[in-house]
């Protein structure tokens, strides 16, 4: 097997050649070269989230109109660095009162819970580190213990707003899992398979971005949602609840919070791009090595991250209220609606051309959305109305 | 792999233990969740990849955070403050003694313990065949739509007793 | 028995371990002065008022439940979408009939009430 081919079977063999010839058992020799590859995996996964601190960094600065970190070493990329050092030599303070196992549990949980997404990341066809035929479920699975981990930094601060802050997340996060769990459906439908690698190995004619748009607008809202970013980061209100769930926490815990969240941007880029952009697809580059498909993979979760920090950077903070109504009475409706047409569809269609399936998704989707904007503007025409009427009793009483 | 299977076992019943002796409450809710991952790893030990996952979305991230929130909706006070055992405690171990024993006389005449069943073909679709299974008139049709209306009876049953108008409790 | 959830299994242990190894090393080489003031709780910078655990609200725990009804109701939907490809259209119409029953279920909370966050 060339290496070019096939560069993780091949360094796995020899490694197993080395081991076994060292006399440890075929077990014994399997286990340590799954781990090693494992810790391989993950430390390219912290390196990738130390220079998503720089690139959040820059991005943020030039969005608003200035230079960002330019002083520590070249165009600022030591500055990331620097900041991991100082994290590390700060001084961990534990507030009187908190619940200690608990409160030094939750932000490695956090952590872990985007860390262990990684396994099940397609970066090419024959790079992939374990194909389970649950992949969309195991997404959600992290989701949850990640929710969990929220709960728990919250509850052991022992401080009011620590605990509202992390409530007030919960409740939004496991709201805007169910428009997220519905829109993975639909490429669950399309591809007919949950495993990842056969999800984006059926991307191969056409991209699901473009038999499906709303889909991916609907995960893209939800994922921003999960994440806990701007529009809807209210654990993260500064003038509400301060820091929210993370107010007590220094250090390095502070900092696992931190890196944690940005990876976790990265991470669901990563799951856009996969689930509906092609995934290591990109006209045939993708047939010249799996390195270079790992690079096109990364690339998209690139642009996907960058897209969920355009989002971040333009708009607003929106209020509890209306985020969780947006979900239960907007999102989780239309999100249905688009799965029950989808499904319809795909199997109506089943037979006959990939062109006319893709047209007549598209032209469902497009309808779908027309419908969903005339009825907005029906009821917001029928709000205004409300508001403007009843200024004319007022002006009848003073007579 | 037994000496896997002996882990999981010890860390659902120690975790299964610490709930119910769990002074705190927050702690025995998240002893429940350390046992509950305890039977995903079992699933997911038996090749049941479906289930060990269903098992971590439906009853980590969903029933352990509604434990959470009720635990916390409901005490002031987080604290049991009473006795662990009551005076009946002798007899309530002599029955559960009498039940295990009674239990370990039955299972030592299943044969399962000597032939484990076969294992799926390799290349089978588990999860294919359960959909398959749930929607063809001949398997589980009326049982997977029965389990809708069973779920929008829960729904309308529990906002109906959970949910106050009058109460507008306006505090956060 | 080649089990793909073994890699999974010590992906999990690796990654407690790492996040932990950071956490550990740090608190080794941090410097370690409590004293009481640093130690209170955070309260924008005043003295803590009133005891640190609040009242909620019930609409928390209505949002957790609904949560929980319609997550069962997308795993049930899961099976049913992976096999959809080699069905027939009885199928797909019988998993419609699955989603309609549910949203009606939530068009009877929404007109309730139950969804408002007051």
């Amino acid at each position: 097997m060339n290496f070019w081919a096939n560069p993780i079977q091949v360094t796995a063999d020899w490694l197993m050649g080395l081991f076994t010839g060292w006399g440890m058992t075929e077990v014994l020799a399997s286990i340590l070269t799954q781990l090693l590859g494992i810790v391989v995996l993950i430390t390219i996964m912290l390196v990738i989230d130390i220079l998503l601190v720089w690139i959040e960094r820059k991005v943020v600065a030039r969005f608003q109109d200035r230079l960002g970190p330019n002083r520590v070493g070249p165009f600022g990329l030591i500055q990331p660095f620097a900041d991991i050092i100082k994290l590390f030599i700060k001084e961990n303070i534990t507030p009187a009162g908190v619940d200690k196992v608990v409160y030094n549990l939750a932000p490695i949980l956090s952590v872990f819970s985007v860390l262990i997404l990684w396994a099940i990341i397609p970066l090419a066809p024959v790079i992939i580190g374990v194909d389970l035929n649950v992949g969309l479920l195991y997404l959600v699975a992290a989701g949850a213990i990640g929710t969990l981990s929220i709960i728990m930094a919250g509850w052991s601060s022992n401080n009011k707003f620590a605990l509202l802050g992390a409530f007030r997340q919960v409740a939004a996060m496991i709201s805007y899992e169910i428009p997220m769990v519905v829109a993975l459906l639909i490429p669950t439908v399309l591809a007919g398979t949950m495993g990842m690698l056969g999800i984006s190995e059926a991307q191969q004619g056409m991209w699901y971005v473009f038999l499906s748009p709303l889909a991916a607008l609907i995960f893209l809202i939800s994922a921003v949602a999960e994440l806990g970013r701007t529009p809807f980061d209210l654990s993260e209100g500064e003038s509400e609840v301060v820091a929210g769930f993370h107010i007590e926490y220094s250090g390095m815990k502070f900092g696992w919070f931190y890196a944690g969240e940005l990876l976790h941007a990265f991470t669901f880029g990563g799951f856009w791009g996969i689930l509906f952009f092609g995934g290591y697809h990109f006209f045939g580059l993708e047939n010249l090595g799996p390195l270079v498909a790992a690079a096109i993979v990364l690339f998209k979760a690139l642009i996907g991250y960058w897209v969920i920090m355009w989002i971040k950077y333009t708009l607003m903070r929106i209020r509890i209220d209306h985020m969780l109504a947006f979900n239960w009475k907007f999102l989780v409706p239309l999100s249905l609606v688009v799965l029950m047409v989808t499904a319809l569809l795909n199997t109506l269609l089943r037979d006959t051309s990939t062109w006319v399936m893709a047209v007549s998704m598209f032209l469902s989707n497009v309808l779908i959305a027309w419908v969903v904007i005339e009825i907005l503007r029906g009821r917001s025409r029928t709000e205004r109305e409300k508001v403007e009427s009843p200024a004319q009793p007022v002006v009848e009483a003073t007579h | 792999m037994t000496i896997l299977f002996l882990i999981t076992a010890v860390v659902i019943l120690a975790s299964a233990m610490m709930v119910v002796t769990s002074r705190n409450l927050v702690h025995a809710a998240l002893w429940l969740v350390a046992s509950l991952f305890g039977v995903a790893m079992l699933y997911a030990q038996l090749n049941a990849s479906f289930m060990a996952v269903v098992q971590v979305v439906v009853y980590i991230g969903a029933i352990a955070i509604l434990f959470i929130f009720a635990v916390m909706l409901t005490r002031r006070e987080m604290r049991d403050k009473g006795p662990g055992l009551n005076k009946n405690w002798g007899i309530a171990a002599l029955v559960s003694l009498l039940t295990f024993g009674g239990l370990a006389v039955l299972l030592s005449n299943w044969s399962g313990f000597s032939q484990p069943s076969a294992d799926f073909p390799s290349g089978f679709d588990a999860v294919g065949a359960l959909g398959n299974a749930l929607v063809s008139p001949d398997a589980f049709v009326l049982p997977f739509e029965v389990a809708s209306i069973l779920l929008v009876a829960a729904l309308v049953g529990a906002v109906y007793i959970a949910y106050n108008p009058r109460s507008g409790d306006n505090r956060k | 028995m080649e089990n793909e959830w073994l890699y999974i299994g010590l992906f999990l242990i690796v990654g407690v371990a790492l996040p932990a190894a950071a956490i550990i090393l740090a608190w080794l080489i941090s410097p370690k002065k409590p004293n009481p003031i640093k130690d209170s709780t955070y309260e924008c910078g005043m003295e803590t008022v009133g005891e640190s655990g609040v009242q909620f609200k019930a609409q928390y725990y209505i949002f957790g439940l609904v949560f929980l009804i319609f997550d069962v109701e997308t795993v049930f939907l899961f099976p049913w979408a992976v096999s959809l490809g080699k069905l027939p259209l009885f199928a797909v119409l019988e998993g419609i009939v699955f989603i309609l029953i549910l949203v009606a279920g939530l068009g009877y909370i929404w007109r309730k009430d139950a969804l408002e966050w007051v």
